[in-house]
């Protein structure tokens, strides 16, 4: 009898658990859609400053920018992680900071000093813990509502930084959002800006796009303008893909453990059945004993 | 009927105007200028000030913007600002406490203060946005 209640006991709290991974996938599936709107909007808003920046870069030349000429030396690199607040979302924490790491050995390796800056608990945590030199973090951006003022102030100070030969090399470490089954941890050089892919963008009308425009004050100058910009605007891309793949990475693990869930519930009420009918045969075996025995 | 420009006014977190103009003016950085159909391609840096623009129906429509850039096709006008709102989206009150709070700060710091630059800034900010609200 002591064995069935065990097992009573364990079953209750496996269903419990069971109740706790199934609201806590189906929040993450609401946060995903929250995320998903997000990106949409801003899609519109990346598409046409890509466009226009690349048309610019075409039309104002080879003319280098100071945050388009790769160093010579590299010094000092910083490394900006992406990473979520709250753990419970599988590997996805781990994945990035190991590809993180990765980038940073590589980097010592070839004599660089190499800093930090993390988006989420997760990656600050194990910056901290690591003794990593950690320059700034930002904690409760990543899985809300990412704002565009967050992005645009850890953009100036990465292009700020950079001017002032504080950082030779400015990479951001990102969840690409490939599929709902699949995050692929991503790394992306922000500083120098890599050179400017010049796309072949058309319009509606399948035009090609007209790049000779009157530029005020001068397409140098709007390049001047544009170039800073182009880095808050990849900042803030890494973090809406992050919020995205966040939430479809925990939505992924619940549903897992739910999955692990019923599986267990079934083998235990398998056995907790059985020793039930273990027990009730045991008990006819007594009377039926016992009737014999008074008959005889 | 005459022809009319697409405008599109997309900031980075949504899209606050998509709209058929008849006219379109908006705050340069050298100085206010105005977009009728057909316009050559231009584009420029934008200030904090008011976009505004007459719609199909020949009414006249206001929308604070504060930075980004603007460009003109012969067809349409795009505006990428960093932040964007219409007129009637604007918070009267919260730009009224945030011009005191500027004015405040104005007040405390010395002009060199890059502090200074900013609320000076805000307060550029905040007098554009009461005044869109309060015109007519």
């Amino acid at each position: 009898m002591a064995q069935l209640k065990e097992i009573l006991l364990k079953i209750n709290g496996i269903k419990k658990t069971k109740q706790i991974t199934k609201a806590m996938n189906m929040v993450a599936a609401s946060k995903l859609r929250g995320a998903q709107t997000s990106s949409d909007a801003f899609r519109p808003y990346s598409q046409k400053f890509s466009e226009v920046l690349g048309s610019l870069a075409e039309s104002s030349g080879e003319q280098a920018n100071e945050l388009l000429v790769p160093r010579e030396r590299i010094r000092k690199v910083h490394i900006v992680l992406c990473a979520s607040d709250r753990g419970l979302c599988g590997g996805f924490n781990i994945n990035l900071i190991e590809k993180a790491e990765a980038l940073a050995k590589e980097k010592e390796a070839q004599g660089a000093e190499v800093s930090f800056s993390c988006f989420g608990k997760k990656g600050m945590e194990w910056a901290k813990k690591r003794k990593k030199q950690l320059v700034e973090s930002f904690l409760g951006v990543i899985g809300s509502k990412v704002s565009f003022t967050i992005a645009a102030a850890s953009g100036r100070n990465m292009v700020s930084g950079f001017l002032d030969q504080a950082y030779d090399e400015v990479y951001i470490v990102y969840a690409q959002f490939i599929s709902m089954a699949k995050q692929l941890p991503t790394i992306k050089q922000l500083l120098p800006i890599p050179p400017i892919e010049k796309i072949e963008a058309n319009d509606e009308n399948g035009k090609a796009y007209q790049p000779e425009h009157i530029c005020e004050p001068s397409s140098e100058a709007l390049v001047g303008e544009l170039l800073p910009k182009s880095v808050q605007v990849q900042i803030f891309s890494a973090l809406l893909e992050t919020s995205t793949s966040e939430h479809a990475a925990r939505m992924m693990a619940m549903d897992n453990a739910t999955k692990a869930c019923n599986d267990m519930l079934e083998s235990l009420s398998l056995i907790y059945n059985k020793a039930r009918q273990a027990a009730i045969t045991a008990d006819l075996m007594d009377i039926v004993g016992g009737a014999e025995a008074l008959k005889g | 009927m005459a022809e009319n420009i697409r405008l599109e006014i997309v900031t980075p977190e949504k899209s606050v105007v998509s709209d058929d103009a008849k006219i379109v003016m908006a705050p340069g950085q050298l100085g206010e200028f105005g977009i009728l159909p057909r316009h050559t391609p231009f584009m420029t840096t934008l200030n904090v000030g008011a976009v505004h623009y007459e719609n199909a129906e020949g009414n006249e429509r206001f929308v604070f913007v504060s930075g980004g850039f603007a460009e003109a096709l012969p067809d349409r006008v795009t505006i990428l600002a960093d932040s964007a709102e219409r007129r009637a989206d604007i918070d009267i009150k919260r730009a009224k406490r945030a011009m005191t709070r500027a004015e405040e700060r104005l007040e405390q710091y010395s002009k060199e203060e890059t502090d200074f630059t900013r609320a000076r800034v805000a307060l550029l900010r905040a007098i554009t946005r009461i005044r869109i609200v309060e015109t007519r």
